[in-house]
């Protein structure tokens, strides 16, 4: 076979490792689809598209879904278990997107992208004449954002930074998609430095993350005082500063 | 017994057949209920049986032969080089304290030394028979606790060979070899043909396992008659027991080391449930001996003696075991379990005192008092402390477990089942394998697989395979037949094990959905669909079209698998939606060609930039 390579030592040593990283028993791994309970097409139903391609090696995705409210309004559906071939189901994901109101594009940041299915999703399921172009109403007025994880720290996402433009930046291609839908996109919620996060940190990400999820798909959220911050982090951080005493 | 050989067996059998399922179903081990039945037929009780108890005693003793050949294969010899330590420390130390505090208990009780020793060497015995069985039973064997008490319990089989050879030293009046029984044919030699004979009959069970019996079980099996390999793996447990007689040597330990040779051989799995059936029921007959032989008149006139005896014995076993774990650093709970279970007085206690009866080492009395003891430890062990096994150990058991059986099992090793094993293996997950073709074994092996020679469609050797601890169930078998047997056998055995099998056809796979095998891999899909595209990229076009076109095709074949499978059974329906199906792949097919084009052309091309222009 053309395709045999002599040379397995180096893979076989890199292969040998998920025996032993294998989660604990009980934790999930293979979401394909949770789907809400909820029926109902009017509250504002969230679906969650993951994109995650280690997501087994990930603590902080983890810990992040870990946390997931599993609320009949919340859709989590992990690209990357469903299509490991790249093969989308444009149809069945079309349907989705119809009966859902919020869409978060969820994935870690890699070369201040997404991961390819993501964009193997977009190119495929937001069809010309369908998402957008004539005739291309179908996700008119919904709500689009995204959320990722950075290893790099907020501040190394600046000008005059490491990484030289902000986050909000580097998600241009995707706020001009979302525009392109006639979507409204809203800042992106961040969980950064990744690499250094303590226990305590993440599980305070978790929580707002789920905080927010909670909000939006009870619909308890205010769009014109999310837009001007620069990540939702802070929308929840200045909702729980005026909260406090 | 004037009644003869039928009448014997029918009482046995008939014994046990009543006894133990009672004894299951009050919770108990199936060792008490033997012990029970025992009890029942023997002559304090219905009196079936008389004093020839204690000569089927000694015949079923040969289940406890079998037993250590099945330990043996269960021992590959490098984790028996692992446990060395373990067998040697723990051991000496269970056997070296207990020994010396019952001795010095009875000189306390102004015992002779000589009778003192005798006695304390023979109560520092556990029962290799009743232990194993039990914890067996209860899924204990590769805890920590089970792996403590093998060792020590090995030890002491070892041990037993110069404890024989001691008694007759400490024997008041002198005039008996170290024979034993008087079998053993080289007592009048001198003592360094002894030696010689006994290191060479030790070197020969291991040269003959490497050399003779694995080409001899090869040659066996080519002859695919199931029985000849039965009586093949009974030959080799009784030659070597044989042997081990002739020279003066534990037959048990004899043929625990042909098990521990035999053990990484191929045909382990085979020899295994092979000889399981024999054990078994010789175990069985022994424990109902066992029971028989209790001599209650004695428990009936002198009970408080008796009684002191038993919790004096048992307390000082427990303090020593525990000691011994604690040493080790076998945890609390484990630990628990490992001096309960070993805590009462082995078999061979029996055949101890019946040795130091004959050199006249104890008195009459006392023998008959410590053989009442010993049935009536053990049964108190099975009855109150066995019992507790389970909910001790439930916590450490499952981590343990997985180090020993493998998640998977593959049935059938040619090009299908090996190519599977490659891949799994190159994902670090190891898989036991089964095959019965010994020559495709034979070579497997040398290619370092560790393959198994035996019939997956047998339970027994889908049992010693490990399917209790296994996950998934891949049948890689070339003939479909055997396949619906295999899995029907398997539904009923073992529901738990995920099956997923390689198939032939589409007809094949309607059979496997109706049995309810949701995981069918049709042999020839994947494969044909490579080429196709192949030949698609050879005739010109794009390779990420022609793959996408083969990925959309398996997606639609599948599912139209799915959906015809509830009309098969109508010959006429079946046909039209055939036809259908058919048509609507074409369909499909073409329709994603379209779509296809359509989602790249609009995605990146011109037409979606004018659009927009002309929008802006």
């Amino acid at each position: 076979m053309s395709h045999f390579k002599p040379a397995l030592t180096n893979t076989e040593n890199s292969l040998s490792t998920p025996a032993n990283t294998t989660f604990p028993a009980g934790e999930e791994t293979h979401f394909h689809t949770r789907r809400g309970s909820n029926g109902d097409l009017d509250t504002g139903r969230v679906l969650i598209l993951f994109a995650h391609p280690r997501f087994e090696k990930s603590r902080v995705n983890r810990s992040l879904l870990r946390a997931l409210p599993a609320s009949g309004d919340i859709t989590l559906h992990d690209l990357y278990e469903l299509y490991p071939d790249y093969n989308i189901d444009v149809e069945a994901e079309k349907e989705l997107l119809l009966t859902h109101d919020i869409l978060i594009w969820y994935h870690p940041f890699y070369i201040y992208s997404a991961p390819a299915i993501l964009k193997q999703w977009l190119d495929l399921v937001l069809e010309y004449g369908w998402a957008h172009g004539a005739g291309g109403d179908f996700l008119k007025d919904k709500t689009a954002f995204n959320v990722i994880t950075t290893g790099g720290t907020r501040e190394t996402y600046r000008g005059d930074g490491f990484n030289r433009f902000t986050i909000r930046e580097f998600l241009r291609p995707f706020e001009q998609t979302a525009r392109l839908c006639k979507m409204i996109y809203l800042p992106p919620f961040a969980v950064q430095g990744t690499y250094r996060l303590t226990d305590e940190e993440l599980a305070r990400h978790a929580g707002d993350y789920a905080f927010l999820l909670r909000q939006l798909g009870a619909g308890a959220y205010d769009r014109e005082a999310m837009e001007p911050c620069d990540f939702l982090n802070d929308w929840i951080a200045a909702g729980q500063r005026t909260k406090a005493p | 017994m004037t009644e003869g050989f039928l009448f014997q067996a029918l009482i046995y059998l008939a014994a046990a057949i009543v006894c133990v399922p009672i004894a299951k179903r009050l919770g108990m081990g199936s060792v008490l209920g033997y012990l029970l039945a025992g009890i029942v037929i023997g002559p304090y009780a219905f009196a079936f049986i008389g004093k020839e108890g204690q000569d089927i005693m000694h015949f079923a003793e040969f289940g406890v032969v079998m037993m250590l050949f099945l330990i043996g294969l269960e021992l590959e010899p490098s984790h028996f080089w692992r446990m060395r330590h373990r067998i040697l420390g723990m051991g000496s130390v269970q056997i070296m304290l207990t020994t010396l505090i019952i001795w010095a208990g009875m000189m306390l009780l102004n015992f002779n030394w000589k009778t003192a020793l005798a006695a304390s060497l023979a109560l520092a015995m556990s029962s290799t028979a009743i232990v194993l069985q039990s914890l067996k039973e209860k899924g204990l064997g590769d805890t920590e606790a089970g792996r403590s008490s093998f060792a020590v319990l090995l030890f002491q089989d070892i041990a037993v060979i110069p404890v024989l050879a001691l008694l007759p030293l400490l024997a008041v009046s002198t005039g008996y070899g170290t024979g034993g029984d008087g079998k053993a044919i080289l007592a009048g030699l001198p003592g360094w043909v002894q030696t010689v004979a006994v290191l060479g009959a030790g070197s020969s069970v291991v040269l003959a396992g490497r050399f003779v019996i694995v080409p001899f079980l090869r040659m066996v099996a080519r002859t695919h008659l199931r029985e000849l390999l039965t009586a093949a793996a009974l030959l080799i447990v009784i030659a070597t027991a044989f042997l081990m007689q002739l020279v003066g040597l534990s037959p048990a330990l004899g043929t625990f080391l042909a098990g521990v040779v035999l053990a990484n051989s191929e045909f382990r799995h085979e020899l295994e449930s092979d000889i399981e059936p024999f054990k078994g029921l010789l175990l069985g007959l022994f424990f109902i001996a066992v029971g028989a032989s209790i001599n209650f008149n004695l428990l009936i006139s002198s009970p408080l003696q008796l009684i002191s005896l038993v919790i004096a014995v048992i307390a000082v076993k427990i303090i020593v075991l525990m000691g011994t774990g604690r040493l080790f650093r076998i945890n609390c709970d484990q630990n628990l379990i490992f001096a309960l279970g070993l805590s009462q007085v082995g078999e061979f206690a029996f055949v101890l005192f019946g040795f130091m009866h004959q050199l006249q080492i104890l008195p009459d009395r006392l023998t008959d008092r410590m053989t009442a003891v010993t049935p009536l430890l053990l049964s108190i062990n099975e009855r109150f402390i066995l019992p507790r096994f389970g909910t001790l150990a439930a916590a450490g058991k499952e981590a343990d477990i997985i180090d020993v059986q493998h998640p998977v099992i593959i049935a059938g090793f040619g090009d299908f089942g090996s190519t599977i094993g490659r891949f799994l293996r190159a994902s670090g997950i190891a898989a036991t394998i089964l095959d019965n073709d010994s020559d495709r074994v034979d070579l497997l092996r040398k290619m370092g697989f560790k393959v198994f020679y035996g019939d997956a469609a047998r339970p027994d050797i889908l049992k010693s395979a490990g399917a209790e601890a296994a996950r998934i169930l891949i049948i890689a078998v070339a003939d479909p037949s055997t396949n619906c047997d295999l899995v029907e056998k398997i539904q009923k055995h073992y529901p738990h094990l995920t099956i997923m099998v390689r198939i032939k056809d589409r007809q094949d796979a309607y059979e496997m959905l109706d049995m309810g095998v949701k995981d069918v891999y049709r042999e020839s899909l994947d494969t044909s669909i490579r080429l196709g595209v192949d030949a698609l990229v050879k005739l010109g076009y794009r390779r990420y079209a022609a793959t996408r076109a083969g990925q959309n095709f398996l997606k639609y074949d599948e599912a139209a698998l799915l959906k015809l499978a509830p009309h098969r059974h109508d010959e006429k329906s079946y046909l039209y939606n055939a036809r259908e199906q058919i048509t609507m792949q074409e369909l499909l097919l073409a329709n994603d060609w379209e779509v296809n084009t359509t989602i790249n052309d609009h995605a990146w091309e011109s037409e979606l930039r004018t659009d927009q222009e002309a929008k802006e």
